[in-house]
């Protein structure tokens, strides 16, 4: 551990590397304690890895499994699953888990649902903790102030092994945003407000903090949505310091600390936040209050603009990649320069994935089908399957039904588009998801980022819709 | 791991900024088994028409790409999924270097366990090098791991390669890391030991 001087002021950040550096070798890298790993059915070549080894996890208490990117929706089988292969991946990841002796959420689980949803719903992830699993989005659980961020197959089977990584420390950046946000406006408008501003590899080889007002007025579940699109930016990492809103969220999750315990955890999380005076090697400043619903044109996120704005001629780009880029991407999603957004057709719709699927992006987008048509199909896959109970409980199921939707079980689905749930080709879809990429969605097809709200105003409309006027 | 000393090669140039691992290696393939080799899944949907063939305007689908160990790509490279898959792909396709500006920090990581070497070079140099190859596409670059630098054709000289020591020494003994971690395990239950009796409810 690096002793650090007591008066020397310190990140969020900083402080909970340094308490899991369990050394640091002469070359640079630190070999980095990890409390939490967890596990997906993509996760199978560091199963095939240990095995081909003769190794076991080492530290099984502290791995959890949930089956996520290729369950079906439709069913809670294996059987269910649109192929053969897809099902094996299914029954593959129940092997391995119990190959590995690690607790795990299958597909009929209670607590079973999109892993960056689930870990924070059970109390898997805490303050101060170091999270691993390799998927991108891990970034997102850095909400409650975790270091919590993706690996490949390598690094996971790593981290079986010896429950560390070797890593180099990020650079540090704080993304403040202050005023207060509009009527409709959410955590997704800000992010991609914020990647619009600093692009998609703005925030790379970063470690990003949001603070500011906005930040401290928003719910978990907003934080969440902040900190999961972190890596749209290229940030290793997202995180917001633990305060009276994480720990009223924390308290009494199935993993968290109780009784005495709690008090213990609570004295070493309230030490956590970022001290006064400590320093950042970027800082970042929106205006929360000038942010619009935001909507992506392109194929990266950065390609944003406000619903109020036009599709931007190519030619009016800085730089020749960018020009050449912007073209591209135009001519896949088949766009003119200057088109106005509000108003362009939509051939469907999806409410999900692990950047807007929770209870709160559900109430949202309720909200705005209460008593109203979808003009398109439209399906809603909550987040995980406590949060689909929690919705049919508070009667949100039966607005999206009655509103056209398909309810559906929870899972990746047609985010990332492994389970068969996808989008057809040359169709265009107002998605909650987190990549508008080329093919991301199916091939050909054509995505474009919206809040929770905005994708329930397209549904009713049948085209991307200022929010606000509904 | 294959330890990576020194390469020579002609280089294929990927254009696009923000190239992410979808588009490296679509999600629907990641089913497949290593053992299979995933050099056919690099690129897939991008590098081929509507009908599905060989889109001949594809840099790696021009005879003069053929064999080429070093990919010049562009801003960015490796965004987006951690999907390992797009690393298999290219090092099952027999790449061994990638030069760009930037790399997403995953995809960086992920290509360094597998014995990918990823430069990160200025953009002008990367336009410098495009810009050769144009005029020159049988040019070689030389990544010396060895000698931390890359050689780059005609009069543009050599570049240091910024990787840091650490994983340039497991590259260059292609060591594999967790059985060097293992050498440090007396540390590691000391301080997990440590870890658990002030956070006892986090290994129940």
């Amino acid at each position: 551990m690096t002793p650090a001087s007591d008066k020397t002021p310190r990140t969020l950040f900083g402080k909970i590397w340094d308490a899991h550096e369990i050394l640091r070798h002469p070359s640079g890298q630190s070999l980095l304690y990890t409390d939490r790993d967890l596990i997906h059915e993509g996760s199978f070549h560091a199963f095939a890895d240990l095995k081909r080894r003769n190794l076991r996890p080492r530290r099984p208490q502290q791995i959890f499994g949930i089956a996520d990117h290729y369950v079906p929706t439709l069913g809670r089988s294996a059987d269910d699953a649109a192929s053969p292969a897809i099902a094996r991946m299914i029954r593959t990841f129940d092997e391995n888990m119990e190959w590995g002796g690690l607790r795990h959420f299958g597909i009929a689980s209670r607590e079973q649902g999109i892993v960056h949803v689930v870990a924070p719903e059970q109390g898997i992830t805490l303050p101060g903790l170091t999270i691993v699993c390799s998927d991108s989005h891990t970034s997102t659980q850095g909400a409650l102030g975790a270091i919590a961020f993706g690996i490949g197959q390598s690094e996971n089977a790593h981290v079986l092994a010896t429950q560390t990584l070797w890593q180099m420390r990020p650079r540090t950046m704080r993304v403040t945003v202050d005023g207060r946000l509009g009527q409709g406006i959410t955590a997704k408008d800000v992010m991609l407000a914020l990647i619009a501003r600093i692009g998609a590899a703005g925030a790379g080889g970063h470690a990003i903090e949001y603070a500011g007002q906005v930040v401290r007025d928003m719910s978990i579940e907003a934080r969440l949505t902040m900190c999961n699109l972190s890596i749209e930016a290229a940030a290793r990492l997202g995180m917001v310091a633990p305060d009276e809103t994480t720990f009223r969220y924390v308290a009494g999750r199935h993993y968290a600390p109780t009784d005495q315990e709690w008090d213990l955890a609570m004295a070493q999380w309230r030490a956590l936040p970022t001290d006064d005076g400590a320093t950042f090697d970027r800082e970042v400043e929106l205006d929360g209050g000038a942010i619009a619903p935001m909507v992506t044109w392109g194929t990266s996120p950065e390609d944003a603009v406000p619903i109020t704005g036009r599709i931007p001629d190519p030619a009016s780009f800085a730089s020749a990649d960018k020009r050449k880029a912007a073209a591209k991407s135009l001519e896949y999603m088949d766009l003119a320069p200057g088109t106005e957004l509000d108003g362009l057709l939509i051939d469907r719709v999806f409410i999900g994935s692990c950047t807007n699927s929770r209870i709160e992006d559900l109430r949202a987008a309720a909200a705005i089908l209460k008593d109203r048509k979808a003009a398109i199909p439209a399906i809603v896959v909550p987040g995980s399957t406590q949060v689909r109970e929690q919705a049919e409980a508070e009667g949100l199921a039966r607005i999206f039904r009655e509103a056209g939707f398909e309810w559906r079980q929870s899972g990746c689905s047609m985010c990332a588009a492994m389970n068969g749930d996808v989008v057809g080709p040359g169709e265009r879809c107002a998605s909650t998801s987190n990549r508008n990429f080329v093919g991301r969605q199916g091939p050909g097809a054509r995505t474009h980022l919206v809040s929770p709200a905005m994708a329930a105003a397209a549904a009713i409309t049948g085209r991307l819709t200022d929010v606000r006027r509904l | 791991m294959k330890a990576f000393t020194r390469e020579t090669s002609t280089v294929a140039y990927v254009p696009g900024v923000n190239c992410d691992t979808d588009q490296i290696i679509p999600g629907r393939f990641l089913k497949a088994d290593r053992a299979e080799g995933y050099d056919k899944f690099l690129f897939h949907d991008i590098r081929r028409d509507a009908a599905g063939n060989l889109d001949p305007r594809f840099p790696l689908n021009r005879p003069d790409a053929q064999g080429a160990r070093i990919l010049l790509v562009e801003d960015n490279f490796g965004c987006g999924s951690s999907r390992e898959g797009a690393v298999y792909a290219l090092a099952d396709a027999g790449i061994r270097a990638l030069l760009a500006p930037s790399f997403g920090d995953i995809f960086f990581n992920n290509a360094l366990k597998n014995g990918i070497v990823p430069v990160r070079l200025p953009a002008a140099v990367c336009e410098a090098v495009a810009d050769h190859l144009a005029a020159d596409p049988q040019a070689t670059v030389t990544v010396d791991l060895e000698a931390a630098q890359v050689i780059l054709p005609g009069d543009l000289g050599a570049h240091p390669i910024t990787i840091d020591a650490f994983a340039r020494d497991c590259l260059l003994q292609g060591l594999d890391e967790i059985e060097m971690t293992f050498t440090y395990m007396d540390r590691i239950a000391a301080f997990e030991a440590e870890r658990m009796a002030r956070n006892p409810w986090l290994g129940r």
